[in-house]
């Protein structure tokens, strides 16, 4: 038989309490992707767009109102240390309050959910595509994002995907998309008549982390010019009411603030040649028609069966598996639930033992899902527990993402914050949990006979509890 | 460990109908009475703690841990308490201190978590009661002397019942306990990946989680929290503290000492913080069972039966006293030939201390406490 183990773990979020048992590993997982719902409750009356845009920009609104008040020096300063600490966290609680709701709701669909891999992917997509909440204007749209952009699209084509991730506010202010103009558009062109010298222009970020980091990969191919001539495809996307720079007086009247929109009036005109291929499509058509093309590439196959056959064999994945993951992706256009069931019929992700480290978010999340009784208080700062534990939520730092190898997450220092958690919450839980009985139950055929007296020896069930936990089963999958 | 300020933590359910009774006089009415309960998770080596170093198969069965001791203070013909405790031996000077030894609860097997089940719970099997034997007792006192709080994560089983209990747990993330940091070291022994990781993780920490660590000063810091929580007039009048690393299978000589210099800083930081209310004051310490009369191959002891708890205070019954029907460490005397023989229930030497302390009739409390039983 299949491992449940490796079920439970490498391709779920670790086994609930209340999961049954199951005879067929395998099937139990591929289930999964027909059970996927891309609206879990636990998700339901988190704020919109709208309400997020309005918090960031009445933050804005009072920075700006309090430098004006404040003395000419302050008044120079960009940065926003010169405002008084409690001024500061004052104004920015209202979007940082949305960052702290959406993190908090995304932990709970995770302990909920009955089809983990599905959760599984939907992580480790935000994460492909990630951005990061350690910009000022992403901390309140991350948890929308990951809803929004790549939820309802994890069982599609990856076009689709790549489409909607590019498209969401949060990428499009991550990657400072928002801000960059085409040199030659309408809006440039009237400011360079006006005797401006520094008439607005480009901004390549975004164009080059599509092609460096979500589709081809590095080294791909491509060149300067490409990522130029695609960078001013794009020009004309931005969000409405939010981004900086002279561009957001070019935005029509009735804009929504925090919503993507193109604006014509900043978009480069004409063709662009991009890998060899000329779009020569009207309007915002010209930067989708390039997405759509790349996320086709044969080098995003690669790169794309790559990073997952990493994520569910190791850091060293098998050629033969990366080979596979590439040709289905080929032949489907990228249809991702192919993607997914290929994967799930391959030998490599199910090859014997604990391969992987659980990223904190990971160990965290079947440590929850083992317990029947709550094992955080409803006070608990889940924000601050993950910058603990070293993997902040929805901010990986950069547009990279988070690593996806062993080295990234086994730390000395990592260990012990691990240990000290359980033990937290362990103690919390006391003899309402019993890891002997729960030890094989959720390490299944993973459990060795050192850990199981281990657990049968510990001084007390806190202690137990806090072994099985922190047992090198459990902290990898 | 630094405790600092943070609200105390109200959980359970409200205050049921007190089940006074009529007919039962207080005798101490208007002069609050305070119990502090320390449990020592992990069986306690009550053989090491209070000595029979004049039973005559002692030194043979304890080997070269018969010395262990040595320099303690001589309590009678018996019995010689570990060198560790000097402030809980001056107390035994000072009649505060009584030993109640070869006692146990009725629990016969050796699992930890089922030992302190029964411990807590007071019931007559493991897993067997839901409430505790001092949550049952928070029903017989008059409200003014009710407020009980555990230094604790969550209300222990033993403080569980029908009235409401407080927590309170240092805010700031506790560090895992020393014993848990021993045997993870063991677990990831063989581990490629953790035993390196472990191994430095562990030479940068700094451990403070245990009473023993810090060379006892965790102990006197968890004992001055205990008192300040006691003292003021608003404040707690029962306790429940809860001590770890008390499992002492190997290096037990050097395990035990610092447990026990711990646990007697402990004592002394509450009974110095509590000042004039120490003579008001029961202190019960007990374990859930104790360990194997033999050493075992690695310098340590096993799971045994029978142990000593500690009665400590300012209004004992029987102070400066080792109480104790001794049955003898011969292998024919031990229990199932390998541990301390009980002779008496732990739960009637309990019921019998709360009883004096709260003037209460002992058989009486014994089956409001240990309905079970």
């Amino acid at each position: 038989m299949l491992s449940r183990y490796i079920a439970w773990n490498r391709f779920g979020l670790g086994r609930r309490f209340d999961e049954a048992a199951t005879d067929d590993p395998k099937a139990w997982v591929t289930r999964q992707l027909g059970d996927y719902d891309p609206a879990p409750a636990a998700l339901a009356g988190l704020a919109g767009r709208t309400a997020i845009a309005a918090a960031y920009a009445e933050y804005r609104e009072d920075r700006q109102a309090m430098r004006r008040e404040a003395n000419a020096v302050a008044a120079m300063s960009d940065d926003e240390t010169t405002m008084p600490e409690d001024v500061r966290r004052m104004s920015r609680a209202g979007f940082r309050r949305h960052y702290a709701e959406a993190a908090g709701a995304r932990l709970a669909a995770a302990v909920a959910t009955t089809a983990p891999f599905p959760e599984r992917l939907v992580h480790f997509w935000t994460n492909h595509f990630a951005v990061s909440a350690d910009k000022q204007a992403v901390i309140g749209f991350a948890g929308n994002y990951e809803n929004e952009a790549i939820r309802p699209h994890i069982m599609g084509k990856f076009s689709d995907l790549l489409v909607a991730a590019v498209h969401h506010p949060a990428m499009l202010l991550y990657l400072d998309q928002a801000q960059s103009i085409g040199p030659d558009s309408p809006f440039a062109t009237r400011v360079r008549n006006r005797g401006n010298r520094q008439a607005p222009g480009l901004n390549e970020n975004l164009a080059r982390e599509i092609m460096e980091l979500h589709t081809l990969g590095v080294r791909a191919g491509y060149t300067q010019t490409d990522v130029t001539s695609f960078a001013k495809a794009l020009t004309g996307l931005t969000v409405a009411g939010l981004g900086r720079g002279a561009g957001q007086r070019a935005m029509p009247a009735d804009a929504q603030p925090g919503e993507t929109l193109f604006a014509e009036q900043l978009h480069q005109p004409g063709a662009q040649t991009i890998l060899g291929s000329r779009y020569d499509q009207p309007g915002e058509r010209q930067a989708e028609a390039v997405l759509r093309d790349l996320a086709v590439h044969p080098a995003t196959a690669r790169h794309i069966a790559t990073k997952l056959a990493r994520h569910f064999t190791g850091d060293e994945p098998p050629a033969a598996l990366i080979d596979r993951l590439a040709s289905d992706f080929e032949k489907t256009g990228g249809d991702l639930p192919s993607l997914y069931r290929t994967l799930v019929a391959s030998p490599e992700p199910w090859a014997a033992g604990p391969a992987m480290f659980k990223s904190p978010w990971d160990w965290t999340i079947s440590m929850l899902r083992a317990l029947r009784t709550p094992a955080l208080g409803e006070r608990q700062n889940i924000s601050a527990m993950f910058v603990q534990l070293g993997q902040p939520v929805w901010r990986p730092g950069s547009p990279k993402g988070y690593d996806d190898m062993v080295a990234t997450w086994a730390g000395s220092a990592a260990l012990m914050q691990r240990v000290e958690l359980a033990s937290r919450i362990a103690g919390r839980i006391g003899d309402r949990a019993d890891a002997r009985q729960l030890a094989p139950l959720i390490l299944a055929d993973a459990l060795t006979a050192e850990t199981a007296q281990a657990i049968a020896r510990a001084d007390s069930p806190g202690q137990g509890l806090a072994m099985l936990f922190a047992s090198p089963a459990f902290l990898r999958r | 460990m630094n405790f600092s300020r943070r609200s105390i933590i109200l959980s359970g359910i409200t205050v049921a109908a007190a089940g006074t009774l009529p007919g039962l006089a207080y005798a101490a009415a208007g002069t609050p009475k305070r119990l502090v309960f320390v449990i020592q998770r992990g069986a306690a080596d009550g053989l090491a703690i209070v000595a029979p170093t004049g039973d005559p198969a002692f030194a043979d069965a304890r080997r070269a841990m018969a010395d262990e001791t040595a320099g303690g203070d001589r309590l009678d013909a018996m019995f010689t308490l570990h060198p560790a405790m000097a402030t809980i031996a001056n107390l035994y000077t000072g009649k505060q201190a009584h030993f109640a030894h070869a006692v146990a609860t009725g629990y016969r097997d050796r699992s930890h978590f089922d030992g302190q089940n029964m411990l807590e719970g007071g019931g007559s099997r493991p897993y067997g009661r839901d409430d505790g034997w001092v949550g049952r007792l928070l029903t017989l006192l008059p409200a003014a002397e009710r407020d009980a709080i555990a230094i604790a994560p969550a209300v222990p089983l033993a403080l569980r019942g029908s009235v409401q209990v407080g927590t309170y747990a240092p805010s700031r993330l506790p560090q895992a306990d020393a014993d848990l940091i021993v045997r993870l070291t063991a677990l990831y022994q063989n581990d490629p990946l953790l035993h390196p990781l472990w191994d430095s993780a562990i030479r940068t920490q700094e451990l403070a989680g245990d009473i023993g660590g810090n060379n006892g000063r965790n102990g006197a810091e968890l004992g001055r929290l205990a008192a300040s929580l006691m003292l003021p007039a608003d404040g707690a009048r029962i306790m429940m503290v809860e001590t770890g690393g008390w499992d002492t299978h190997s290096g037990q000589r050097g395990r035990l000492a610092a447990q026990l210099r711990g646990l007697d800083q402990l004592i002394g930081a509450l009974q110095t913080g509590l000042g004039a209310a120490w003579n008001d004051t029961l202190v019960i310490v007990a374990t859930e069972f104790g360990r194997t009369v033999e050493v075992n191959g690695t310098g340590g002891t096993d799971h045994g039966t029978a142990s000593t708890a500690m009665l400590l205070g300012g209004g004992l019954n029987e102070g400066g006293k080792v109480s104790a029907d001794w049955p003898g460490l011969g292998s024919a005397a031990r229990y199932e030939g390998r541990d301390l023989k009980p002779t008496r229930g732990l739960e009637s030497v309990i019921a019998g201390a709360v009883a004096h302390h709260y003037a209460l009739d002992p058989a009486y409390l014994m089956k409001r406490l240990y309905p079970d039983i």
